[in-house]
């Protein structure tokens, strides 16, 4: 008992020098602090999303890991620490700083609060806000329909309302192609003057779908956050409510002196999770499960009552005791009667904007060049997920489709899923590029555990699939023309050739072909088909993309449920 | 024996000292008109000095440097990002009329080109620009081809139909030089194939008769048995000039020295091509750069295999695919006059130089684009353009440990990915081997192509 008090005071004094520092610094100072912040982990995710290279994947990969929902998923420890720990310390700074949509949503808000867009001639646009009732019935229902599809594997629907993903898919379909579009001037650029610094990258070939979804949240939540604030943060976001949740135990907290307070409202007209209530006669009271600790409120305050407070220190700044006067200023706004109740929720009717990406592919060719057929997706009965991605069912039930993999591939390979079940979850198709054995990048982006990390050496031996021979499509069987590409590229030697004629030549102990008589035959004189031993085969998809036959290849490769070392 | 150095040097620059101050002092009217203050490499381009060869058998006044038509300006092409099917190239016609007028002016008078080069364009091409030209058809020879290379072609009535073609493209009724193109390949049994079993070369020869070619002769690529056989038909055939493709670095390494001894021995005029090697012998790795300036500083390391060819005294013509309005200038300065190279120079061309060039692990390509279209549609000569531009950078490393390893692996990778699609690239090749037997320099093209991608993946892989 003695050890705990003991214990308890320590820490006490603790949280009481903490908060003599963050008292003595200035509020300015501090909103600075956290814009800073919160820019610098936009920009950092935003470049996760987009950078091709893999260049800052390493140095800001811990970014996109830190996100709550991917580190609950993941089930990593330290991400769901940092953020638990600095939940319980001030609240949902998360929501302010970390959280990508989140701070997109402020970006939002603040080009609603432009002059340009005052909906009165006289207001002031910085007061627009106004104190709302909690739609507590609604954030728990959302809540619970949210871990009950996560649980039940409806991840599609689940996904559609997550932060970080969404925020991913926007980027990812947006600004992406726009990057890319830059990066590819710039590359021409370099080449005319004999450079490498930059060079050409296809732009990914995105499925309308993930268009209209990432294009209904981005026009969703710009209206709510221009109009606002954060309405979806604070109603439908799920991390939001969890951590609006956790937060109530926060040890710092906003709060209002009442000795300094003059109920003026002028708060809860700048605060965007409408959170603070402004009552005659009753103290200021502020919603702490929806305060995302955004510090506007203490800018807003003439009279530097709010601050942020450990909660065992009350409401009283005991501390603090020059006492300042009311100005008339803050009187008369005090007196304005906060008449601006008007229903935060606005039902849309979105239409959504399919932005159809056609290639189209003329016909015919140079002289001097055979043209190319495209090559088309064959059919597989089981999709193929990456390697480091266990199974599909364990892709299907960590992936939050936040596109990062998607964005990050190389080669052309990973694309979203348009099946209802695996809805924008990466799936791999080879008739771009095929899974590069010196590249983990997906495994080593994923921030949800849906593909784990795993190293080159690994990669060798994780069997995502396994090849199939389609005979009717294979240039020696039908052209009589020697080939063997798929067995020449095969990383993993899993492609034997024999001869297309059967019974005619035997391959001795040494691994001669010979003919029946015995006679050795050159290697090169026997007409030679691809045969797959599927003992070796990772089903890396070398095979089908080099396959000469076109549009449909020879080869192709069939995905595992469950892959398997072999 | 350092003082002594010095004492002749200061002895030297002072008489060379006093010379230009009674240089400045007599000659205050000197016409500095006549100094060139570039040196005589970037001065005008000489006119009416060209070096002419004669045709032993009918006169021909040849001048020494030959255009090969080929090698054309083209249009820039628009981008349209489709690497599948990349739009067509059309020839820059307007340019092509500009140079050949060019070096009708400075005394270039033979134009070789084919029924097949610059995707059967390059006569239409040929015929107009001479006509713009402005000459008279007896100011210049045209030598074309029959290019009768696949077997569908190999017909009597189809050598006729090529040929009349010819004549009608380059809007003339007669040729000066005609050539069996390229035999060699595939031996005796496709030049059967080509010209004796069905009549074509009697047909020929029958044309000689009658003036329409005036000179009958072939552009041999292949191998020296063959070679002497058809040489030993000359008595039947009487060949009026034979192409053969020489250099220095081919003189002693390959069959250069061969070929042309064979034609001087029986007194044939021999045309030259690929005096560069495609292009090779102008664009050499640095050192080998350092090597020749050293020699000549003013002069261009491609005039030293121009002036090479030229010195031999059976050569009638050395052709020069000139793409260029700088390397038709460039060539004008060699040969007019032609500056035959001393004994001395002649040696050290065809041993040290060559040595010191083969020695490099360059690909022999010389972009000819006989091998084209692949069936695959790789692109053959881009592929080996783009490796061999990065062997002279020095781009290709041998491992990890090499001194810019990050650096020329980035310029590698990159820079293939610039010059050859990827869907062109050399994994696509499945050994086919149908280019092959197109290829003039016997390059074991699947081989090479097999080879340079090994060296990718290891790039790639970073296994190298």
């Amino acid at each position: 008992m003695c050890k705990n008090s003991e214990f308890f005071l320590m820490e006490q004094t603790f949280f009481i020098s903490l908060h003599k520092i963050i008292r003595n610094s200035n509020e300015i100072m501090l909103r600075k602090i956290r814009l800073t912040l919160a820019v610098l982990f936009l920009l950092g995710i935003s470049l996760l999303f987009l950078d091709f290279s893999g260049t800052v994947q390493p140095c800001l990969g811990w970014m996109a890991k830190l996100q709550f929902l991917p580190a609950v998923l993941s089930m990593h420890i330290v991400p769901n620490a940092i953020v638990l720990v600095l939940t319980l310390l001030i609240g949902r700074i998360y929501c302010s700083i970390i959280c990508p949509l989140g701070v997109m949503q402020d970006f939002f808000a603040w080009i609603g609060k432009w002059k340009l867009f005052r909906i009165k001639k006289n207001s002031k646009n910085a007061n627009k806000y106004s104190y709302s009732e909690p739609k507590t019935w609604l954030r728990l229902l959302v809540l619970v329909l949210f871990v009950a599809m996560l649980v039940s594997g409806f991840n599609a629907g689940a996904m559609m309302i997550a932060p970080y993903s969404a925020y991913g898919r926007i980027v990812a379909s947006f600004i992406q192609p726009i990057y890319i579009g830059i990066n590819n001037l710039l590359a021409s650029w370099a080449e005319q003057n004999d450079s490498y610094m930059f060079y050409q990258v296809d732009v990914h070939n995105n499925p309308s779908v993930l268009f209209i979804v990432a294009g209904i949240s981005a026009l969703v939540l710009f209206v709510l956050a221009f109009m606002n604030g954060r309405t979806y943060c604070n109603t439908i976001c799920p991390v939001g409510t969890v951590l609006g949740y956790v937060s109530k135990l926060s040890v710092f907290k906003m709060q209002a002196d009442e000795d300094k307070c003059v109920k003026c409202g002028l708060c809860a007209k700048n605060c965007k999770a409408s959170c603070i209530e402004v009552k005659k006669g009753s103290p200021l009271s502020i919603d702490y499960s929806r305060c995302v600790v955004c510090g506007d409120c203490q800018l807003a305050c003439a009279k530097d009552a709010l601050h942020l407070k450990p909660s065992f220190l009350g409401r009283k700044d005991d501390e603090v005791d020059d006492e300042e006067e009311l100005t008339a200023e803050s009187q008369s706004s005090a007196t304005e009667n906060s008449d601006s109740s008007i229903s935060r929720r606005s039902f849309l009717s979105v239409m959504g904007l399919a932005a159809a990406a056609t290639v189209s592919s003329k016909e015919g060719g140079d002289g001097g060049f055979e043209a190319i057929i495209d090559k088309k997706v064959p059919k597989r009965h089981t999709p193929l997920t990456p390697p480091g991605s266990l199974s599909a069912r364990n892709l299907q039930q960590h992936c939050t489709a936040c596109q990062l993999c998607i964005a990050n591939c190389p080669n052309g390979v990973l694309r979203p899923d348009t099946s209802l079940e695996h809805l924008m979850q990466p799936v791999m198709e080879f008739e771009k590029g095929y899974c590069r054995p010196e590249c983990t990048r997906c495994s080593s982006v994923c921030p949800t555990g849906a593909i784990r990390p795993i190293t080159v050496e690994e990669k060798t031996a994780i069997q995502i699939g396994h090849a199939v021979v389609i005979s009717k499509n294979c240039v020696p069987i039908n052209d009589g023309i020697s080939c063997g590409n798929c067995a020449k590229h095969c990383p993993t030697g899993a492609i034997m050739m024999v001869p297309v004629e059967k019974d005619k030549y035997k391959q001795n102990e040494q691994g001669w072909w010979t003919d029946k008589d015995g006679i050795p035959v050159r290697y090169e004189d026997i007409l030679m088909r691809p045969t797959v031993n599927t003992e070796k085969c990772i089903g890396c998809g070398t095979c089908e993309n080099l396959c000469p036959s076109r549009p449909y290849s020879a080869i192709y490769v069939e995905g595992h449920e469950v892959h398997r070392t072999i | 024996m350092k003082d002594i150095n010095r004492r002749e040097f200061l002895k030297l620059s002072g008489v060379a000292a006093a010379t230009t101050a009674l240089a400045s002092c007599g000659g205050s009217n000197n016409n500095l008109g006549d100094i060139d203050p570039m040196g005589h490499h970037d001065g005008p381009v000489p006119t009416g000095k060209m070096t002419y060869r004669k045709n032993p058998k009918n006169g021909d006044k040849v001048s020494i440097l030959g255009y090969g038509w080929m090698r054309l300006p083209m249009l820039p092409v628009e981008q349209t990002g489709d690497e599948a099917n990349p739009p067509q190239e059309e020839i820059d016609q307007e340019q092509c009329n500009k140079l050949a007028k060019y070096a009708l002016d400075h005394g270039v008078n033979y134009f070789d080109t084919s029924p097949v080069y610059t995707q059967g364009k390059s006569e239409a091409s040929l015929g107009i620009a001479l006509k713009e030209s402005g000459y008279n058809r007896s100011d210049y020879f045209i030598a074309t081809k029959l290019s009768n290379f696949s077997p569908d072609q190999q017909t009597l009535e189809a050598g006729i139909e090529m040929f009349q073609n010819s004549l009608k493209n380059l809007q003339t009724d007669y040729i000066d030089y005609l050539l069996l193109h390229a035999i060699g390949g595939g031996g005796m049994d496709t030049f059967n194939a080509r010209y004796i079993n069905n009549g074509l070369l009697n047909y020929l020869m029958q044309q000689r008769e009658k003036g329409v070619i005036r000179n009958l002769g072939f552009s041999y690529h292949g191998d020296m048995e063959f070679y002497d056989q058809i040489l030993e038909q000359t008595n039947k055939f009487h060949w009026d000039f034979v192409q053969i493709q020489m250099n220095y670095v081919d003189w002693n390494h390959s069959d250069g020295k061969h070929l042309y001894e064979e034609l001087a021995k029986r007194n044939i005029p021999a045309v030259i091509m690929e005096p560069l090697l495609g292009g090779r012998l102008a664009k050499v790795p640095d050192h080998v750069v350092a090597h020749l300036k050293q020699r000549e500083p003013d002069n261009s390391v491609a005039s030293w295999a121009f002036r090479y060819c030229g010195t031999k005294p059976n050569v009638m013509c050395v052709l020069s695919g000139m793409t260029y309005m700088e390397h038709l200038e460039d060539n004008i300065r060699t040969y007019a006059p032609l500056v035959p190279l001393s004994k001395e120079d002649e040696e050290w061309l065809e041993g040290d130089t060559a040595t010191l060039i083969r020695s490099y692990p360059t690909i022999p390509c010389n972009d000819c684009k006989y091998c084209m279209p692949c069936p695959f549609g790789l692109d053959i000569p881009g592929i080996f353009v783009h490796y061999n531009k990065c062997v002279n950078k020095g781009n290709v490393p041998e491992s990890q440990q090499a001194k810019n390893y990050y650096e020329a692996r980035r310029a590698f990778l990159i820079g293939y990915d610039r010059s050859v699609p990827k869907l062109r690239q050399a994994d696509h090749c499945i050994s086919c081997g149908a280019c092959k037997p197109q290829c003039p320099q016997r390059i074991d093209i699947p081989r090479e192509l097999t080879r340079i991608n090994d060296f990718v993946e290891k790039l790639k892989q970073g296994t190298l």
